[in-house]
């Protein structure tokens, strides 16, 4: 059942209307603008690349979260859904629409990072680390998205207001995978410390982003 | 021999919402193979009668059973609201596959063919017309065994043919010693139908 809602959501994000394209498009205009607000210092770009490809992940996982429940809410799936678990049940429900969410968004946004490090001026050993911080870190903020998602599923226009709810619950994400980053070609900083941190922090919101979520979600009476 | 427990019944059920009484005192009871109509104007809370019955609204007061214990699981009902809970972007095919997957039920093959949607598996959700949106929705129901139907005005929107069809598989699932609650506003043939008249309650 929930294999069959994990590949429902993932071909919903691929046909028309889906986010799949929009996250990577927009990653892609902020990448491209860095270097001509950056200018000719290459040395300078490449020691700020880790943190605009985390800024720009960030932001471009953040859109479209508000539609994470809304397009199941007003088609009435979500009441389907809701009918038929309870919520240890809607909690893995949550958890496997977050799943979905990131392979259609998150994952296109790790693999074109080695396209977008050229345009940064960064080395491969770079582009890896970037990599790696970011397959980590968009999950978490799938996760701790949901929980705005649910909480503004009545909201028509909840888009923004959902993304400045999570925001300050993202930000020690995106220090710590900023750190790894940067650990990783930066002799004088840690990457496994900030690494160890950033993926506890996914672990973490795994578990408690998709059962606060639900816990919205259930208490939706109306 | 039936398939269900029985008899669905329903005592002093009463909804509020933001301080404003919807409906007081609500009783009726439904045995194996029976139906209940409830009409009443519009605003008068059929629709948050059926989602109370189906858990999706908390009620304030009253009792909701099936076979003498109280409801709470999942697979006692089925419900039918307003919207068809189908995806515009896929498939009829696509889209009662993936209910029966969630429904834990049987393959829509069965389901399709009854509701004549043969024609109409390969085409997204989004081109149909209004009336076989709603042939697909009904669909659903067939999809998994359960004991009581909720279905809010389940006739809008179809041409006669198709108000046979619904009429039959209605029939069918009342034979089968199942249940159903219905709003409408128009009369439902076929079965011989209980009625509830729901009044706009006074507020205080």
């Amino acid at each position: 059942m929930m294999a069959a809602l994990y590949v429902r959501d993932v071909r919903l994000g691929f046909r028309a209307g889906g986010g799949a394209v929009i996250a990577v498009l927009f990653f892609m205009s902020v990448i491209i603008m860095m270097p001509f607000a950056v200018g000719p210092d290459l040395r300078l770009l490449a020691q700020l690349a880790p943190a605009f490809l985390w800024v720009g992940a960030l932001l471009a996982s953040l859109l479209g979260l508000e539609r994470l429940f809304q397009a199941d809410r007003e088609d009435g799936s979500l009441d389907q859904l809701r009918l038929s678990a309870d919520l240890p049940e809607l909690a893995l429900m949550v958890f496997v629409k977050c799943l979905a969410h990131w392979t259609v968004t998150g994952l296109p946004l790790v693999l074109a990072v080695p396209f977008f490090g050229l345009f940064l001026n960064m080395e491969p050993m770079a582009v890896l680390a970037a990599m790696a911080t970011l397959a980590v870190g968009t999950p978490a903020i799938a996760f701790i998205g949901a929980v705005g998602a649910a909480a503004g599923v009545t909201l028509a226009r909840g888009g923004l207001l959902v993304a400045v709810i999570v925001l300050p619950v993202i930000v020690p994400v995106l220090i710590f995978g900023v750190a790894a980053a940067n650990g990783a070609v930066n002799p004088s900083q840690l990457f496994f410390v900030p690494f160890s941190l950033l993926s506890a922090v996914c672990l973490f919101f795994a578990v408690i982003g998709p059962f606060a979520a639900a816990l919205f979600l259930k208490g939706l009476d109306e | 021999m039936s398939l269900f427990n029985t008899p669905f019944s329903v005592t002093h059920l009463s909804v509020s919402r933001g301080g404003f009484v919807l409906f007081e005192n609500v009783s009726f009871r439904l045995d194996k193979g029976q139906a209940l109509r409830i009409t009443g104007p519009n605003g008068a809370g059929k629709t948050t009668l059926l989602r109370c019955l189906a858990g999706l609204v908390g009620p304030d007061a009253g009792s909701i059973t099936l076979g003498g214990i109280g409801v709470q699981n999942d697979s006692t009902f089925h419900y039918l609201g307003h919207l068809n809970a189908m995806k515009p972007q896929l498939s009829v095919g696509e889209n009662l596959a993936f209910w029966a997957k969630t429904h834990g039920g049987i393959e829509p093959a069965c389901a399709i063919k009854t509701l004549n949607l043969v024609r109409l598996v390969d085409l997204p959700f989004s081109v149909l017309s209004s009336g076989q949106k709603r042939r697909v929705a009904f669909a659903r129901l067939l999809l998994s065994p359960r004991a009581v139907w909720l279905l809010d005005e389940p006739t809008v929107g179809l041409d006669t043919d198709s108000g046979a069809v619904f009429e039959t598989v209605m029939e069918r699932h009342l034979a089968d010693g199942g249940m159903i609650v219905a709003t409408t506003h128009t009369p439902l043939g076929g079965t011989s139908w209980q009625t509830l008249a729901l009044q706009p309650v006074v507020q205080p």
